[in-house]
């Protein structure tokens, strides 16, 4: 029954631990080892004209909005002393700055960065309304409609009928006929809106879509223009240029449909720029932002949510129970013998600081001449608790010996040794001169030996780079340790010294 | 080591950890603890339910009480001082006489009063207690062992260790002093162990620093074969032990004396397992058969009866 108890719970534990654990990296992407980076994009749309004098300031800009396959980890304005102000519709996000007042150069920001997603949304929306043909001018009427019928003529579906125009109208030779319209739609700088526009005239539902290509170091002027088709189940993408279907894999979608544009109101010698650049960023970030995004509280409860002070102080508190996981082993299934139960782990804590080598020699020092005083203290007949502070005021008077004197001959890691735990030095001390008396030097030296090698084993676990950060970004993970632990709680089998122990009884 | 680890399961030498999981944390309840660990409350115990130990002195509770010790020990030549939370046998001073002013300590060496006060001051301090917690000193009559073992032990009083399950005895082994162990009788400070036979109490095997020997190291006397006198009786003492704090899995320490027989020295709620390597057998086997046993003999003659039964056949 009560075994039973015990293994419901083990499974419990690792179940919750290593559940918990994969969802997070699985689904908010955290990674199972240190300083894995991901390529995050930096875009950059910056806005430069010159005030006019005596006006008002409004400025618009369309925003990046639910980019498809792609997440905005974060996004930046910067503008001095402008209002800034954020709308959202169905059609788009728009940033407005004003100022009542401003003068001479302007300069704007506004920067994301984002993350590629691995899935890329199909936008499958609702379907279009066909658009009533437009009111053409008298004199391009007959021409768009010529176009129309070859087009027709030429072509089997709705997507093949639009790109046979828009191969048309880029034509390097264009049709004589077209010059005029080709003029028409030059004027107004804009092609996609022109084919937008003509094929209107063929009441086929069109829709303008702008952005950019993420690669590293490029710069536009101005976003890239790309047209949709409807075919009457889907957005199908057609290049303006040549008519060929499809974004490139690189292609972020800045803005869908053309209602809304830039605008600088009271400003001329209007200049916009976008500039996209590569920068490497902790996954271990950029998940913590995208599960924000996505909802999900798990991260809101993480680590990372501390200050980056305790955060540290965390990285090495989560690793004492992996610590104290070594001293269950090396005691209950090795059975070494040490000072104190968890002193190992705080002289291993004391390790991290002090590194290995010197930490041990540092140790031993103080412990050993902390044992010659406390013996010349014995003589004086002290009782228990004047002796023991009597005995922590000497480690702490030569700490601070080793201290001075180490850094005066140029070791600076004599300094180090403020870092170990005197209360615990004092107790060993303690500890080991009555094992010394009692059991004689021989047992005295086994325990300190053994505490020391556990000290150092668990130093050298608890300073596992990987260990310490899959334990800090999955905290979860311990209570897996914690199951462990509770097995190694009805372990009942032997210890390897006991098979030296008892070799006398295995013999017969 | 795989060969060793079944040899040992084969020869059913239970281990520190299945003695800890399978009978301490099993068998004896921690409120009882304090029954066995404070030798002041045994003693008490022991002396109201009519089980034999050694006569106290006196208690000296405080610091300032210490000044008593002389009026204590006045009407005794020699005595014992140990501390009431002690364990392993640590703090424990034996005087077996004066010289002078001069107290005898049994390893030789002479104390001075002060000595004494500043030992006994210790032991109040908490120096041989469990967590250092401030313990009593107890003052009692030094048992003056039988003869018998005058040949077999070195300066110390030899005592027989029985571990007793459920009120029944699993195994016994007399402890006896050597000079490596300065008179204390713990195997590990270099004490020799011999196991008994519990149907005849005669010494079976001994070991000595986890070696089989069959002389006494220092005495160089035979071990083996030798008869322990009252043994019957001293193994229905430890049989009583059971009732008198309850503890399932318990250690029994009875020294003779040589004019009243057993004595009850102290009780154990975690007897270490070197009685194992003393009789050079293995507890699990007769622990799991008492374990599966649905009712345990009432008196505790008929336990100690039923213990010699089980040494014969199993």
């Amino acid at each position: 029954m009560r075994q039973l108890h015990l293994l419901l719970l083990v499974i419990v534990l690792c179940a919750i631990g290593l559940g918990l654990a994969t969802y997070k990296v699985t689904t908010l992407g955290l990674p199972l080892t240190a300083s894995e980076k991901a390529e995050v994009w930096n875009v950059e749309a910056r806005i430069i004209f010159r005030a006019k004098p005596d006006t008002s300031v409004k400025v618009s800009l369309p925003l990046l909005f639910n980019p498809s396959g792609y997440t905005i980890l974060d996004e930046d304005f910067v503008a001095a002393n402008y209002g800034l102000a954020i709308e959202q519709d169905d059609s788009g996000r728009t940033a407005l700055w004003a100022k009542r007042r401003a003068e001479g150069k302007q300069l704007l920001f506004y920067r994301a960065i984002i993350y590629e997603d691995a899935e890329k949304t199909t936008d499958s929306g609702k379907p279009p309304v066909y658009p009533s043909i437009p009111d053409y001018p008298e004199n391009f009427r007959p021409i768009i409609q010529g176009l129309l019928d070859k087009a027709r003529q030429q072509s089997a579906d709705t997507v093949s009928f639009a790109q046979q125009v828009i191969k048309q109208l880029n034509a390097t030779s264009p049709a004589p006929e077209l010059k005029l319209l080709l003029e028409h739609i030059n004027n107004s700088r804009n092609l996609a809106k022109g084919i937008h526009w003509i094929l209107a005239g063929a009441r086929i539902p069109t829709r303008i879509i702008q952005g950019l290509r993420l690669e590293d170091g490029r710069r536009y002027s101005e976003l890239e223009s790309w047209i949709q088709v409807h075919n009457g189940k889907q957005w199908r993408t057609l290049n303006i240029k040549d008519g060929q279907e499809g974004l490139p894999s690189n292609f972020i979608i800045w803005q869908i449909g053309d209602q809304k544009a830039f605008s600088v109101e009271g400003g001329n010698e209007i200049g916009l720029q976008f500039s996209v650049a590569k920068t490497l960023r902790e996954l271990v970030d950029i998940a913590e932002s995208r599960a924000v995004l996505k909802g999900s509280h798990l991260m809101e409860f993480s680590l990372y949510s501390l200050p980056v002070q305790s955060q540290n102080v965390y990285k090495i508190l989560l690793m004492v129970p992996l610590g104290a996981f070594v001293v269950v082993l090396m005691r209950n299934l090795i059975g070494i013998k040490t000072f104190g139960t968890f002193m190992p782990v705080l002289i291993a804590l004391a390790l991290r600081e002090t590194e290995l080598a010197w930490g041990l020699l540092l140790f031993c020092l103080i412990v050993g001449l902390g044992l010659l005083l406390r013996a010349y203290v014995d003589r004086l007949k002290l009782l228990l608790i004047p002796r023991l502070a009597s005995v922590l005021t000497m480690v702490v008077l030569l700490m601070t010996s080793i201290s001075v004197i180490m850094h005066k001959l140029g070791l600076e890691m004599g300094l180090s040794v403020a870092l170990f735990p005197m209360v615990i030095m004092t107790m060993t001390i303690e500890r080991m001169s009555l094992t010394w008396d009692e059991a004689g030097p021989a047992e005295a030296f086994k325990q300190g030996a053994g505490s020391l090698l556990v000290a150092t084993i668990g130093y050298l676990v608890m300073n596992i780079h990987a260990l310490q950060h899959l334990i800090f970004v999955f905290p979860e993970l311990l209570l897996v340790v914690l199951a462990a632990m509770l097995l190694f709680g009805r372990y009942s089998g032997y210890r390897l010294t006991e098979l030296w122990r008892f070799r006398a009884l295995a013999k017969r | 080591m795989l060969r060793t680890l079944l040899n040992l399961k084969q020869a059913g030498v239970v281990g520190i950890n299945r003695r800890n999981a399978d009978y301490i944390l099993r068998y004896n309840e921690r409120s009882l603890y304090p029954l066995v660990d404070d030798k002041l409350r045994t003693k008490r115990l022991a002396i109201a339910a009519g089980i034999a130990v050694p006569e106290l002195y006196g208690v000296i509770e405080i610091e300032h009480d210490i000044g008593n010790l002389p009026d204590i020990v006045s009407g005794h030549k020699d005595f014992v001082v140990k501390p009431a939370h002690g364990s392993g046998g640590n703090g424990i001073y034996v005087i077996i006489g004066r010289i002078n002013d001069r107290y005898q300590h049994n390893n030789g060496s002479l104390l001075t009063e002060e000595d004494l006060e500043y030992h006994i001051s210790n032991i109040l301090s908490g120096m041989y207690s469990l967590g250092g917690q401030p313990d009593q000193a107890l003052i009692e009559y030094r048992v003056k062992f039988d003869p018998l073992f005058e040949s077999i032990s070195y300066r110390g009083v030899p005592d027989i260790r029985t571990v007793v399950f459920r009120g029944i005895p699993v195994a016994s082994m007399v402890r006896l002093p050597t000079r490596m162990s300065d008179g204390k009788a713990n195997l590990h400070q270099g004490a020799v162990g011999a196991g008994i036979d519990l149907a005849t109490g005669h010494t079976t095997n001994a070991v000595w620093q986890n070696h089989p020997v069959e002389q006494h190291p220092d005495t160089g006397a035979n071990i083996r074969g030798f008869k322990i006198p009252h043994w019957d009786k001293l193994l229905t003492l430890a049989s009583q032990c059971y009732e008198l704090v309850g503890l399932g899995y318990l250690g029994v320490d009875v020294v003779l004396d040589r004019e009243l027989g057993p004595l009850v020295l102290e009780l154990n709620a975690r007897p270490g397992l070197s009685i194992q390597i003393a009789n050079g057998i293995g507890m699990q086997k007769r622990l799991d058969y008492i374990d599966q046993l649905t009712e345990i003999p009432v008196s505790a003659q008929e336990r100690a009866s039923l213990a010699q039964d089980l040494y014969l056949r199993i």
